[in-house]
């Protein structure tokens, strides 16, 4: 058996290079490095680590001193209590490190520490073991319950630089980014993109346009934004002005050729996406204006276009994927996405089936029948999805009580309308356009 | 009574009704009700739209790295004592 290749933590020469910027102040490799091995030091004898920091540069220091222990980094797709406890019952010998003093019942937290930085001789880049289980990345089901999904060192890196290749990434850019670091876009694109290009991240995760703005302009070019189409119209509409930008990524949601278009007149910059899944992270790339096709990741490949099972295959892997959207084939090894399988939905970044959250919403006492959908897409706009409810004894808000028990909030109906009966067909079917009438008559009734 | 809306909180109830295409009446909204959670149930894509409607009525940016966190969104109340503080139109 041979040992398997390891890979560098990070792609830097000099000590001085600028790893993270935070609180107005590069965090330069040298220190970068004294201080991921000094939190590594402190960090207690187990396998698995709530990474709970929220600050990105924290969190990256964190992820990092997890693999020089050989360590994994347990990823929640959110802070909420419930979703902690869920978690923890399925990896009982986990700890957590925190930022912001979060305490959780049962589990040990260890406060991320003051670390003093005074300047020592130059450490070198540790490196890791390819195979390596650095993170597992949750993804939120429509029920809540955590869906696991292991990522080895070196793919995240290979993804992180393929990824930048694809982009032509300048390889000092700036990235500040808009999304969480423990989501897959956000760990790809905002802390392995820069780790393993040259680049720099910000620490902050800013959200409102006067936000972004400001995180933008604490660092000089070449700057990135790495972010949504939501936060793409919300600094549009608001007509704030950024600093110049040497590239937009967007993802998490998909960005129409309109807004695309506006952002890179109001921005000068060029604006890409990234199409991609928790499972097997980036997959694909394209300049939003340029058309409408998806160039993959080298070392990447799209199988079954044309059907209704296309998956992905990668040398970075460990199997065929399959993909929960309808791809059709374009020239040059390019494909397009045609839409999701019909039965799946997503909301702000996050996937449901809709025939889970029908069975949820017929399983309340009291309802009789029920049925969610996708209103018609709105290029830009938040989707939500719409309820009809057949429930005479219950009213809206006590249907949504037990709804929000149970679904991720970015689930719940809104609105939610109460119906005496649904327009069901001889077969039980619900066609589309009866709904959307049914809706109209609601609207206006 | 700390359990009616002022004449601003009227208003600004109406425009967080009207941004976000909320099915409840603005009188609804309690002043001193959460905005998130178990309250009104918002998260943060609401953050963002309220964000705008704001900005483009009172011509007040909000800023916060982390506003689920901080006091200005945490009821109506809040928000609107915040929005009167530091409005511009």
């Amino acid at each position: 058996m041979t040992a398997a290749p390891t890979l560098p933590l990070l792609n830097r020469t000099g000590n001085d290079h600028p790893v993270a910027w935070r609180n107005g102040e590069a965090v330069t490799l040298a220190q970068f490095l004294h201080e991921v091995q000094e939190l590594a030091v402190q960090l207690p004898e187990r396998r698995f680590l709530f990474n709970l920091c929220t600050d990105r540069y924290r969190f990256l220091a964190t992820f990092c001193a997890a693999l020089l222990r050989g360590q994994t980094n347990l990823l929640p797709p959110n802070h909420a209590e419930k979703t902690l406890v869920q978690m923890h019952t399925l990896y009982p010998e986990s700890y957590g490190v925190s930022d912001k003093g979060l305490s959780l019942a049962g589990l040990d937290i260890l406060p991320y520490p003051e670390l003093s930085w005074e300047s020592r001789s130059p450490l070198s880049i540790p490196q890791i073991p390819g195979d390596h289980t650095a993170a597992i990345v949750f993804t939120s089901g429509s029920t809540g319950e955590p869906q696991p999904h292991s990522k080895q060192w070196g793919s995240l890196v290979q993804v992180a630089q393929r990824q930048a290749q694809r982009l032509a990434l300048p390889p000092t850019s700036r990235i500040v980014a808009t999304v969480p670091p423990q989501h897959m876009y956000g760990l790809e694109s905002s802390l392995m993109m820069p780790l393993h290009n040259g680049g720099t991240l910000h620490s902050g995760q800013p959200l409102f346009p006067a936000d972004i703005r400001d995180a933008l302009s604490e660092l000089p070019g070449p700057r990135v934004l790495v972010t949504t189409p939501l936060h793409l119209r919300i600094c549009l509409d608001e007509g704030i002005a950024l600093p110049p930008l040497a590239l937009i990524l967007s993802a998490a949601a998909p960005l129409s050729q309109e807004l695309a278009q506006r952002a890179e007149e109001a921005f000068a910059a060029p604006v890409h996406e990234i199409y991609g899944c928790t499972e097997a992270g980036a997959i694909a790339a394209r300049r939003t204006v340029a058309g409408e096709a998806w160039h993959p990741l080298s070392g990447v490949a799209i199988r079954g276009t044309d059907t209704e099972s296309a998956w992905v295959e990668g040398d970075h892997l460990p199997g065929p994927i399959p993909l929960q959207d309808i791809l059709a084939s374009a020239p040059n090894g390019m494909f397009r996405l045609l839409g999701r399988k019909a039965d799946m939905v997503n909301v702000a970044g996050k996937r449901a089936s809709l025939a889970a959250l029908n069975r949820q919403l017929c399983q309340i006492p009291g309802v009789r029948d029920g049925i969610f959908f996708v209103p018609d897409d709105q290029p830009g706009v938040a989707q939500r999805l719409i309820a009809l409810v057949v429930a005479p004894a219950l009213t809206e808000s006590e249907i949504l009580g037990v709804l929000r028990q149970q679904l991720d909030p970015a689930f719940l109906p809104r609105p939610l309308y109460k119906v005496e009966s649904l327009p069901r067909t001889a077969t039980g079917k619900l066609p589309r356009e009866t709904l959307i009438r049914l809706l109209g008559e609601l609207h206006h009734g | 009574m700390a359990n009616s809306q002022t004449p601003f909180e009227q208003e600004v109830a109406a425009c967080i009704v009207q941004a976000l295409n909320l099915d409840i009446t603005s009188e609804s909204i309690a002043p001193e009700q959460p905005l998130f959670q178990e309250g009104l149930g918002l998260d943060s894509i609401d953050i963002l739209e309220i964000s705008l409607a704001v900005s483009k009525s009172y011509g007040v940016q909000l800023k916060a790295d982390d506003p689920a966190n901080t006091q200005t969104f945490s009821s109506l109340r809040s928000l609107a004592s915040y929005l009167e503080k530091h409005r511009s139109k």
